[in-house]
This record gives structure tokens, sequence and C-alpha cells, in this order.
């Protein structure tokens, strides 16, 4: 029957080269429909509690700083209520990151993976490039267009783009939003199964932060500030809440929290047994 | 060619790899021969970096695997478990692994004609059979055109078939000066196949031989005799070089002595023979003493240190 003597269409110069690597998480990522699923959910709810919240403020009744509907934003402003839906998409774009990396191993591909590149750390830096690329291509328009029609909704009562910080919160929400993507990612490495690495986002995002507020004021008030989330909050917001870090340390907090549990990801891969 | 020089690997107590060294050379079949548990896939497994050795080292084609700017052209690898995405294609499966060295489609589309699974290729490869997984697996062990091929079990699901199908390609692969080395738990698959065989049991290296010594070994001839004279007649037969046992009263089991001399005497002796057949241990029985064997030691070893 069959045999390889024909000759082959590999060609000469294949080895591994960090584009490659990229390229072959850009194929993995297309070629799964969950990934897609998931991307095209976080934007549709993002847009969709958008728009809601914006109509809701909008009612002549409801005044600017009205507590807000549950599920929504902390407090409805107008720039808090056209952006209102990031609390539900990070969940989704989380789930996203997680599946990513954690499917690989509940399905075994990850020795296929690690078995092509088995210095291993590209597999997952260029997984995380992949993931926060597309994640931001996608979701900056999103979160753009989801902020001008909720000004439209809004109409008199909305604000502008160019009002003061207001452009630097509307980046910073897409900025949050992939990178909860990229910890999602790096909990599904870690953890390496999708249940627990789950667990982990939501006990991170929603339980922590709930917990911490019941601690003693002044204990909360030292560490509220620096949960992911609240430092997120920090720069997705126009600043002064007193409860909150400054925009440029929100950043920097969260970024310190994505480099953290990569690095541990990271660690974690190339020691132990795939 | 895949060196190991004393590898180990231990979880926790157990000691599933224990000291192995040995050669797998380019050019002809190597089987990897043991019970199930006997430390094959963990071995394979520390071959292409997947688990860390606890001790000594394992080298493919010169260099630690994980050393290799091109591992896919060194070695293409086949697991025993799974280690392909449920929701991907299998054509999208090989595009993802290929892309991480450049090779692209028109291989991609080789490999998957090679294994004949032109058909479902555009399929999610969580719907496909044991045989069709199995195959596809060979898909991408064959991908980068590798110098070792190295075959975890690949006739596990395969149908009679695939079976005639996979020992036409290894002979083929070694043919071509590939080293192929492929395990099994079965002695008769490597007996159709292997060209040398590396036979492991409770993680210790049991047999490193050719085939045809392997078989010269195992095809160590007993001869029953049934008598009613079977007293007098193991006395007549016994000598230096010769076994008998006696399983019920009246049969023996003579090993060392030909047929032929064994009827002789008797007739010199007047000894009546009710039969005389010579009966050749198969090669699955071999293997099957030699494994006991290593699995009786290994149990009284263990039973000692307590």
């Amino acid at each position: 029957m069959t045999t390889t003597t024909a000759p082959t269409a590999v060609p000469t110069g294949a080895r591994i080269t960090g584009p490659r690597v990229v390229r072959a998480e850009w194929i993995k990522f297309r070629s799964l429909r969950s990934s897609l699923i998931m991307l095209a959910a976080t934007v549709v709810v993002f847009d969709a509690l958008g728009l809601g919240f914006s109509a809701f403020l909008a009612d002549a009744t409801i005044e600017p700083g009205t507590p807000a509907p549950p599920g929504g934003p902390s407090s409805l402003d107008p720039l808090g209520a056209s952006l209102g839906g990031v609390n539900l998409a990070q969940l989704l774009i989380a789930t996203l990151g997680v599946l990513l990396t954690a499917g690989e191993y509940a399905t075994g591909m990850i020795r296929t993976s690690l078995a092509a590149v088995p210095r291993r750390w590209p597999v997952l830096t260029a997984k995380i490039a992949v993931l926060a690329g597309v994640s931001l291509a996608v979701l900056l328009p999103t979160v753009l267009l989801t902020f001008l029609g909720g000004q439209a909704v809004l109409g008199d009562k909305g604000i502008a783009l160019g009002d003061d910080g207001v452009l630097r919160a509307v980046l910073g929400t897409a900025v949050y939003l992939a990178g909860i993507g990229v910890l999602g990612a790096a909990l599904g490495s870690l953890l390496r199964t999708t249940a627990g690495a789950l667990t982990s986002v939501v006990a991170l995002l929603l339980v922590v932060p709930g917990v911490v507020s019941l601690l003693p004021e002044s204990w909360s008030e030292a560490i509220s500030p620096y949960l992911p989330s609240n430092a997120g909050q920090a720069f997705m917001s126009l600043g002064g809440d007193p409860n909150l870090l400054s925009p440029q340390a929100g950043a920097a907090v969260f970024v310190g929290w994505l480099l953290a549990l990569v690095g541990a990801a990271l660690i974690r891969l190339l020691r132990r047994d795939a | 060619m895949i060196e190991a020089r004393d590898l180990s690997k231990r979880y926790g107590d157990r000691l599933a790899v224990d000291s192995l060294t040995f050669t797998v050379a380019p050019g002809v079949v190597t089987g990897f021969l043991g019970p199930n548990g006997a430390g094959k896939s963990t071995t394979m497994r520390m071959i292409l970096g997947l688990d860390a050795p606890t001790g000594g080292t394992v080298r493919v084609n010169g260099r630690r695997y994980a050393e290799h700017r091109d591992p896919l052209r060194q070695i293409g690898a086949l697991l025993e478990a799974k280690a392909v995405h449920t929701g991907r294609s299998a054509r999208d499966h090989l595009l993802a692994l290929g892309a991480t060295h450049g090779i692209g489609r028109r291989r991609v589309d080789e490999v998957i004609d090679l294994v004949g699974l032109r058909e479902v290729a555009g399929k999610r490869a969580g719907g496909f059979s044991l045989g069709m997984g199995q195959r596809l697996g060979i898909a991408a062990a064959l991908l980068g055109d590798p110098a070792v091929v190295m075959l975890d079990e690949p006739v596990n699901g395969l149908d009679p078939d695939g079976i005639r199908w996979i020992r036409g390609l290894l002979r083929g692969l070694a043919a071509e000066g590939r080293t192929v080395f492929v395990s099994s738990h079965l002695m008769s698959e490597m007996a159709q196949t292997a060209d040398h065989l590396i036979v492991v049991g409770r993680g210790r290296l049991l047999a490193d031989v050719s085939l045809a010594e392997f078989t010269r070994q195992a095809s160590r001839t007993t001869v029953r005799v049934r008598s009613p004279q079977a007293a007098a007649l193991r006395d007549l037969l016994a000598g230096p070089d010769v076994t008998i046992t006696g399983g019920e009263p009246g049969l023996l089991e003579v090993s060392g002595l030909r047929r032929e001399v064994i009827g002789d005497r008797a007739a010199a002796a007047g000894l009546t023979l009710h039969e005389l057949t010579a009966t050749e241990a198969s090669l699955e029985e071999a293997f099957m003493t030699m494994t006991r064997d290593a699995v009786e030691y290994a149990g009284a070893t263990a039973g000692e240190t307590r």
C-alpha cells in the first residue's frame, strides 16, 4: 500500500520560529467554535447591556447617581451606564481565556503542542499574544461604538468623548476586558482544569471583593483598591473616587496582576510534567 | 537514533522506569515490548521531553529533544493517550501543528492522504472512531517527515485492514533508513513487524535482542512422552542437560533431548510408548515467562524491603 518514499512537501527550512508559533496559535484560536462563540457573546452582552443601562438612565425620572439595577454599574452616570456591560462581559471573556488553555489539558492537546515546541514557553506566550491581540482588535471598536450609542440614547444627559478622562476610560475598558481574558488564560494554564480555573476567576473577580468589604474598615480600605476588578475600575472611570486608586496606579496594579499570574503559569509550565 | 542511559522515572513511591539503558538504531523496526504498566508510555513521554526523568538521560539524534530547533523533523510521535482537541477538525489540527515549523497545507494534505483520512479531514476530531483517531495521530507523527518515528501501541483500535496497513508502513519507514520505535504489549504483533526487541517489565530492561535471537532462545523444544512405564523411562532419560517434568501419572515433559533419541532409547530398553510429541514453545509463551519472572522478582524485593 502506501509508503512515504515519494518526495514530500516539507520545506527545507522547517523549524520553529517565534512568528510561526504565533501563527500556529492563531490557527488553533480560529478553528475552535467555542472561541468564536465566547468572543461574540462578550461583544453582544457588552453592547446590549450598555445600551440598556443608558436607556434606563435616560428615563427622565431617574437622576444621575441613582443606584443601578442588579448586575449593572456601581452607580449610574452617563459613562458608567454606557460601559456597564463590563461586569458580565468580563466573565465571558475570562471563560474564553480559560477554555483556550485549560481546554488543551482537558483534551490532551497540550501533549501535541508541547512535543512540537519542547521549549514550552513560546506556546503559552504566543497563545496569550493571540488572545490579547484578537480581543483588543474586536473590543476597541465594540467599546467605542457602545459608548457612542449609549450617549446618543442619553441625549442631553450624555457626555462627549472629548471630555476630561472619557477617552482614557473608554480605551481602558477595552484593555481591561482583554486583560481579564489573559487572566483567565493564565489561571487555566496554572490550574489545568476548566472548572477549577472558572471557579477561581469568579472568586477573584466577584467573591473576594465582597468578602474584603466585610472585613474591618481599616483592612478593607487597604486591600480593596488593589484587587484586579477595583484596580480596573480605577482606570475605567473618570477618577476622583476616594475608594479607588488613581487611574495610573490602577493600571499599574492591574498589569502587575497579569504579569504575576502569567509568570506563575510559565513557571509551572516549564517545571511540571505535561 | 534514540539513546537512553540509566533513564529512570519515579512517581511518589513507585519507580515507573528503572535505570533503562538502550539504543534504538536506524534502518530497522524496534519493538518496545512489555505488559501494561511496564513503563513503556512513560519512557516515550520522557523521550519527547513531556515528562522529566528523575534520573539518567535520553537523547534523540544526538541531542536532548528540547535542544532541537526542528523537533518535528527529528521525531514524530503517536502517544497512547489522545492528544487532539476534540473540537477541532483533523485538517486544522495538522495545520496548527505544522505551522510551528512553517510546514504548510501541501504537506498536511499529503499526510491526510497517506493515512486515508481525506473524506473526514474537515470533521471534528471528537467524532472520530478509535481507529480514525489513531490514523490522525500517525498523520501528525509523519507530518515533519521525521528521521525517527515513535508510535505507542499504534494498532490499538485498528481493524485488520488498518493493522496490515500499519505493518507495511513501519517496514517502509525502516527501509528508508529511519529509526522506527513501536511499543506493544502483544508479542504476536511484534513478531510480525519488529526486527529488534527491547523488552521491559516493571520499568526494568529484560532483553535487548534481535527478533531472530529471541525466537531461537524461545523455541526450546519440549517432548511429551506418555508411557505406562514412566518411572523407568524417567531414569533412562535423565542426564545433565535434560529436564523432565511430569504433570500426571504416565506423562513426562522432556526438554533437552530430541524426539528421535527418546524413541530409540525407549525401544532399546523395551519400554512401551503411547505418545511421543514434539511441541515448540510459542514466542508469546516465552514473552510471558520472561515478564512473569520480572513481576515476581519485583514483588519479592518489594516485600523484602518492607
